[in-house]
């Protein structure tokens, strides 16, 4: 062996201590990107139900229903009239407004038919009024005012229907918040199942490692950097599967509302989450992995 | 090894780099590989540790590496007892410890550049102050065309050098060899040889585990040999 002249220039650019995965990773990316996926619909989910719920709150709330009932020897629609005028000179009510026979017709036809009702056939008529935002009118003060006016009426003013869509709204939130927990502990615990077993698979590196001093959170942070990165890969591919599912939606639904069934838009809210979640993906990753590896190292000595 | 009190045999300790006091080792539940084994690696010492195959050479050297616990006994590294150390204490003891492998224990997916600058790099150096340090190693050792090459292109005796180039480039305080001329011709071992009793001569201690009695008849050091287990002491006069 003989000696150089002069030793050569040290090379530029030092290399990934952790090797490459060659393709040992690709199973756990598409695990974590399906899981981001699902996060991300159940995470629109919830702002879905978040917005249906404060759409139903919003019509019912703030309304009230008068139903002016057909007796015998009475006119229902000069009941309705002056129950709506009686209603109108209440204090917190902003507007009442009778309705006619047709429109109750209207309300009966899907049940009834579309041919016409009988002109005998007694049908009670509704009276919408819509309450002042500030200090509104009480179905106690309405049920007053009529029943002292001697109007044959009821008074609904959707506490039952209110509260039912607030239990509902509370449920669906829930599930959707929840379901969504669920997902992000899947992944952190699928991560950490995949830190432990890259970690095995490179036991001669972090042997080599180690016997060259380096500390537990320096080996640690080799495996949560690695992880980082696939995260923030897999939210990435997750969330644009998530957005194309999301603009189907949008543009491929019904164009709109039908009932009960909300019209779906994309929100700059819809924008944040599906940005955030390869951010949040990449954190949840490079913890879980820290954490694993970490408690892995720690369990050697 | 004289009995004396715990503190005594600390303070001892602190003049050694490495002192084992009546060490034994089994693994598992299977007889001790190494029993009653207490000897003092003086610090600026030269030793080598000489034994047939299956004696426990191996087992001994991990023990130095702290990459096993004894079954009983007491070792102290740097004058510090290794059943108190804890585990965040390792890398530091390591650090100061420079170890060959008879499998060189090379990583194949960095260069020979980036293997012998891992010790470096692990504890935090930046690269553009040891470059040239480096680069100037492994250039001594004979592997200045081959900066770039990974390990599993290099034959044994090249992988051996750059085994060896890592171990000595941090300048420990103790060089732990297994084998290290082995695989590279009487040339090469000449001039390793030469490497490690240069690195003695600037202090740093050496302990070379070898089956290669021409290497340890080049040099009047101390012996220590292991059979089936156990250590004896002795001293072989240098040829010529």
């Amino acid at each position: 062996m003989t000696e150089d002249p002069r030793p050569p220039a040290a090379p530029g650019k030092p290399a990934p201590l952790l090797p490459a995965d060659s393709g040992r990773d690709r199973p756990l990316f598409a695990v974590a990107a399906i899981l981001v996926f699902l996060a991300c619909l159940a995470a629109l989910g919830a702002r879905g139900a978040w917005t249906v719920a404060d759409g139903w709150m919003a019509d019912l709330s703030g309304r009230m229903t008068v139903q002016i009932l057909p007796v015998d020897g009475r006119d229902t629609g000069a009941d309705a009239a002056e129950a709506a005028g009686l209603a109108q000179a209440l204090p917190g009510v902003r507007r009442a407004e009778a309705g006619t026979r047709a429109e109750a017709e209207a309300l009966l036809e899907p049940w009834l038919g579309g041919d016409g009702l009988p002109a005998d056939l007694p049908v009670p008529l509704l009276v919408d009024i819509e309450l002042a935002a500030m200090a509104p009118a009480t179905a106690a003060d309405l049920t007053a005012a009529l029943e002292a006016a001697g109007i044959p009426a009821r008074v609904d003013d959707h506490a039952r229907w209110s509260e039912a869509v607030v239990r509902t709204a509370r449920l669906a939130r829930l599930m959707a918040l929840g379901l969504l927990a669920l997902i992000a502990g899947a992944a952190a615990a699928v991560i950490a199942f995949a830190a432990r077993a890259s970690l095995a698979a490179r036991q001669s590196v972090v042997d080599a490692l180690h016997l060259v001093g380096a500390q537990d959170g320096y080996i640690a942070r080799l495996f949560e950097r690695r992880f980082f990165v696939l995260g923030i890969r897999a939210g990435i591919a997750g969330a644009f599967f998530a957005f194309a599912i999301a603009l189907l939606v949008t543009y491929g639904g019904p164009g709109q509302s039908e009932g009960f069934i909300p019209v779906w838009s994309f929100s700059l809210w819809d924008g944040a989450v599906l940005f955030l979640a390869p951010v949040l993906a990449g954190l949840i990753a490079a913890l879980s992995a820290r954490l694993a590896v970490a408690s892995d190292l720690r369990a050697r000595w | 090894m004289p009995s004396a009190s715990p503190e005594t045999r600390a303070d001892d300790a602190l003049e050694s780099v490495i002192r084992f006091d009546g060490v034994g080792m089994r693994y598992g539940r299977g007889p001790e590989v190494l029993q009653d084994i207490s000897f003092d690696l003086p610090r600026g010492s030269f030793q080598f540790l000489t034994g047939p195959s299956g004696a426990g050479k191996t087992s001994l050297l991990k023990l130095i590496y702290l990459a096993q616990r004894p079954s009983r006994g007491l070792i102290w590294h740097f004058g510090r007892d290794s059943s108190k150390l804890h585990r965040s204490d390792l890398p530091d003891i390591r650090r100061r410890i420079g170890m060959v492998f008879q499998d060189f224990r090379t990583l194949d997916h960095l260069s020979v550049f980036e293997n012998v600058a891992l010790p470096l790099r692990v504890a935090g150096r930046k690269r553009k102050e040891y470059a040239d340090d480096v680069a100037e190693l492994i250039h001594w050792v004979g592997l200045g065309d081959k900066m770039d090459a990974h390990p599993q292109t290099l034959s044994g005796g090249e992988q051996q050098r750059v085994a060896i180039a890592r171990a000595v480039v941090g300048q420990p305080e103790l060089l732990v060899a297994d084998e290290p001329t082995g695989n590279v011709d009487p040339a090469m071992a000449r001039r390793l040889l030469r490497l490690f009793t240069e690195l003695n001569r600037l202090g740093t201690t050496i302990l070379i585990a070898t089956h290669d009695i021409t290497l340890v008849r080049a040099l009047d050091v101390p012996i220590m040999s292991l059979a089936d287990g156990r250590l004896s002491t002795g001293r072989r006069k240098a040829s010529a």
